[in-house]
């Protein structure tokens, strides 16, 4: 009997214990993210400082593994056993995903005290709105259309900025004739479909693309202008080193940075890596737009998604919300990422030319209704369709798929497997 | 079948029952020892192979689902299994299966048993062979894949340095070659392996009883009948033991294959299990990952079973 009682009191203090443990997570924000790179984790810090100021504790729900894929497993895993974090970095359909299985949280008060609805583009209020709540905070806008050229060898070989898909080849043409790498490709399958999303875009303008990669629609998919895009995919690639196979992004940036290739087609992400290796825009590189694809924007963004919490947390997620979506932070946060801020009326002052122009495109692709999702990086479709789309694109380009033809076969049943 | 009575007699709950509560509780204590992890491995193991193989009857996404919905997660793999040209995913991963398992098994028993036979010669330096040898197999097969890696990159490993000694004609690309990828996973899981291979056949040789050698000797055997007739016959445990190790192996290089290829060009070096983790946990397609799951276990018990049980029953004869 006395052994009874004193595990029963062992467990009631267990008990008391675990209570106090949840009292003290009211003061605390847990955040899953993967930004761990030492940029990105400045730029947090921003945010950490500003929640820390209105009394909120930063806590970091750790994620082993650089890659968002190992942080999407284990949010899966805690959401599956119930412990939710405050928010947790996510990307497009998985936002909806989540907020379909009914573990999201609703900010809709907050948003509109703070205006969301009006400052956040249309587009992305479809990943951060679910069921007409708003479930999670978008931290910036990545866009991927973008061209990065190293200035010095572009004088080198006496290029100007491409206009069309033509003049791109011919300017291509140039720098394989003065000895450079024309083109830094990683040969990842994202890689890939991220250079072809602009690659559609051009070929077929934007009615296109939308119809094709955010309609799905079997007409678009099927359609000569699709496969007139695989052949254009396939004269670009041909200016590729044969060394491209497996290589990550950041060393295809890399390549144009030191000036052994002239350009890459990679999201504005690269533009961190020039930041960080000390180099400005418009002396030591180029940012263009894809050729034939300017005034449009094709996007990713990534987002605070808002677990649903226990109201007495619920004061800790709103002041993260509220202060992720407040203009210092959007625009502290994007001046290092190299993305431009989720809202429309931050000021670019504190941008370099690129994140200036960013800005301003961004703005009027929102007015003119030319703002895109990219399927490659998860915005046009479910991340099943997405993964069947690059599959397609990654066999294409390493020759699995033989001609334009078969690609668009494979396209259409693939994405049809998918759905 | 007879099975060896190995019991011992006063251990039976019959005759216990008159011995005092300390040796019953001695009894009993390995079974205690013993019975939470008995539990732990009924449930982590056969409790979510009976949970993976429902799952891979719902239409399973993100989450697990537990409406049942048919096979239809089966009748896409069944169709994807006979779509070579241009090959899917799943065709890539089994083709690739039957050659890496083939190749790597293969090579390491052959490998294994023939630097055990020389390193067995009674040469000189063998304390020092043998670990150089072994280890390899202590290292994870992320640093195998990342060294080898490096090594095989036409841009900076083997191909580079040789150009760099001025034989500027040779080539080897067969990482970044989507037809020949599979096959720089076979060397590298043939180096690190083949060592460990090589010490279970060594003791395996160690323990050979010296006289019956010596009677084949006297017999006038030559050293290639006394391998081929005594030595290698007597060495059947471990050819047992070495291929399951061997073929479990080959089944669950995952990291392997991602630290060397990450995927290799187009996803032409995906093995079963990558298959099954991308479209379990990337592509939200948890259905379609857990039957490739029961396929791959299906697979293998019809490989090992059999081949178990004969090599069982045989020694119990």
């Amino acid at each position: 009997m006395r052994k009874f009682l004193s595990s029963a009191a062992i467990a009631v203090v267990m008990l008391a214990g675990v209570g106090a443990a949840e009292a003290a997570d009211v003061k605390e924000v847990q955040m899953l993210h993967w930004w761990t790179s030492g940029g990105e984790a400045a730029a947090l810090n921003v945010l950490k400082e500003d929640l820390s100021k209105e009394g909120f504790a930063w806590k970091d729900v750790p994620v082993a593994g650089g890659g968002g894929d190992a942080a999407m497993t284990a949010l899966k895993a805690m959401v599956a056993a119930g412990t939710y974090p405050t928010a947790s970095q996510m990307l497009g359909y998985t936002v909806l995903d989540y907020a379909e299985a009914g573990v999201m949280g609703d900010l809709t008060e907050t948003a509109k005290k703070e205006g969301w609805d009006k400052s956040v583009p249309a587009a992305l209020q479809k990943f951060s709105v679910y069921d007409g709540k708003w479930v999670a905070a978008p931290v910036n806008v990545h866009s991927v259309n973008w061209l990065w050229i190293n200035k010095a060898v572009m004088d080198k070989i006496g290029g100007s900025e491409p206009k069309t898909f033509d003049d791109l080849i011919a300017l291509l043409d140039k720098a394989k004739a003065a000895g450079v790498i024309p083109l830094a490709l990683g040969g990842q399958n994202w890689q890939e479909a991220t250079m072809f999303d602009s690659i559609v875009l051009s070929t077929g303008g934007p009615e296109f693309y939308k119809k094709a990669f955010n309609d799905l629609d079997e007409e678009a998919l099927k359609s000569e202008t699709m496969k007139k895009s695989f052949d254009n995919l396939a004269k670009i690639v041909k200016y590729v080193d044969p060394n491209f196979s497996g290589r990550d992004w950041n060393l295809a940036t890399a390549m144009v940075i030191k000036g052994d290739a002239l350009v890459q087609v990679m999201g504005d992400w690269a533009k961190g890596e020039f930041v960080a290796a000390k180099k400005t825009p418009d002396t030591d590189f180029l940012c263009y737009r894809f050729p034939g694809t300017d005034g449009s924007v094709i996007y990713n963004s990534d987002m605070f998604g808002m677990f649903n919490v226990p109201d007495d947390r619920k004061a800790a997620q709103v002041a993260l919300a509220t202060a992720t979506l407040s203009k210092s932070f959007q625009s502290a946060f994007n001046v290092v990422k190299g993305s431009v801020p989720a809202r429309t009326d931050v000021p670019d002052t504190d941008f370099d030319a690129c994140g200036k122009k960013g800005i301003a495109d961004l703005k009027a692709a929102n007015e003119g209704g030319t703002l895109f999702g990219s399927l490659a990086q998860g915005y046009g479709a479910p991340p099943a369709i997405a993964n069947a789309y690059k599959d397609v694109v990654s066999k294409f380009v390493h020759g699995q798929i033989k001609s334009s033809d078969e690609a668009v076969t494979q396209l259409v049943q693939a994405i049809d497997d998918a759905r | 079948m007879s099975t060896v009575a190995t019991t011992d007699p006063v251990l039976t709950p019959g005759q216990a029952s008159g011995i005092s509560l300390r040796s019953r509780l001695q009894d009993a204590l390995p079974k205690i020892v013993l019975a939470p992890s008995f539990v732990i491995t009924l449930i982590f193991v056969y409790g979510f192979i009976v949970w993976t193989a429902y799952l891979s009857f719902t239409n399973s996404k993100t989450f697990p689902s537990y409406q049942l919905t048919g096979a239809r997660a089966y009748q896409r793999l069944w169709r994807w299994t006979f779509e070579s040209d241009p090959p899917s995913s799943w065709y890539t991963s089994i083709t690739n299966m039957a050659i890496f398992g083939f190749l790597y098994v293969g090579i390491c028993l052959a490998l294994g048993l023939l630097l055990a036979i020389l390193l067995d010669q009674k040469i000189r330096g063998e304390g020092l062979l043998r670990p150089i040898f072994l280890y390899p197999m202590a290292l994870s097969f992320i640093v195998t894949g990342v060294a080898w890696k490096w090594f095989l990159d036409p841009g900076l490993g083997l191909e580079q340095t040789l150009h760099h000694f001025g034989w500027t004609s040779f080539h080897f690309d067969w990482i970044k070659n989507k037809d020949f990828v599979i096959y720089t996973v076979v060397i590298a899981g043939v180096w690190q392996a083949s060592g460990f291979v090589m010490a279970m056949f060594l003791a395996g040789l160690r323990g050979i009883d010296g006289e019956i050698m010596k009677a084949a000797q006297i017999d006038g055997a030559s050293p290639l009948q006394l391998y081929r007739r005594i030595v290698i016959p007597l060495l059947r445990p471990i050819f047992l033991s070495a291929f399951i190790v061997l073929a479990h192996m080959a089944i669950k290089s995952y990291d392997l294959v991602v630290a060397l290829t990450s995927g290799g060009p187009g996803g032409s070096a995906w093995l079963p299990s990558n298959f099954m983790y991308e479209y379990t946990f990337k592509r939200n397609e948890m259905a379609v990952g857990s039957a490739s799951a029961i396929i791959m276990l299906m697979t293998i018990s019809a490989i090992i079973v059999p081949y178990l049980y004969s090599e069982l029953k045989e020694k119990a004869r």
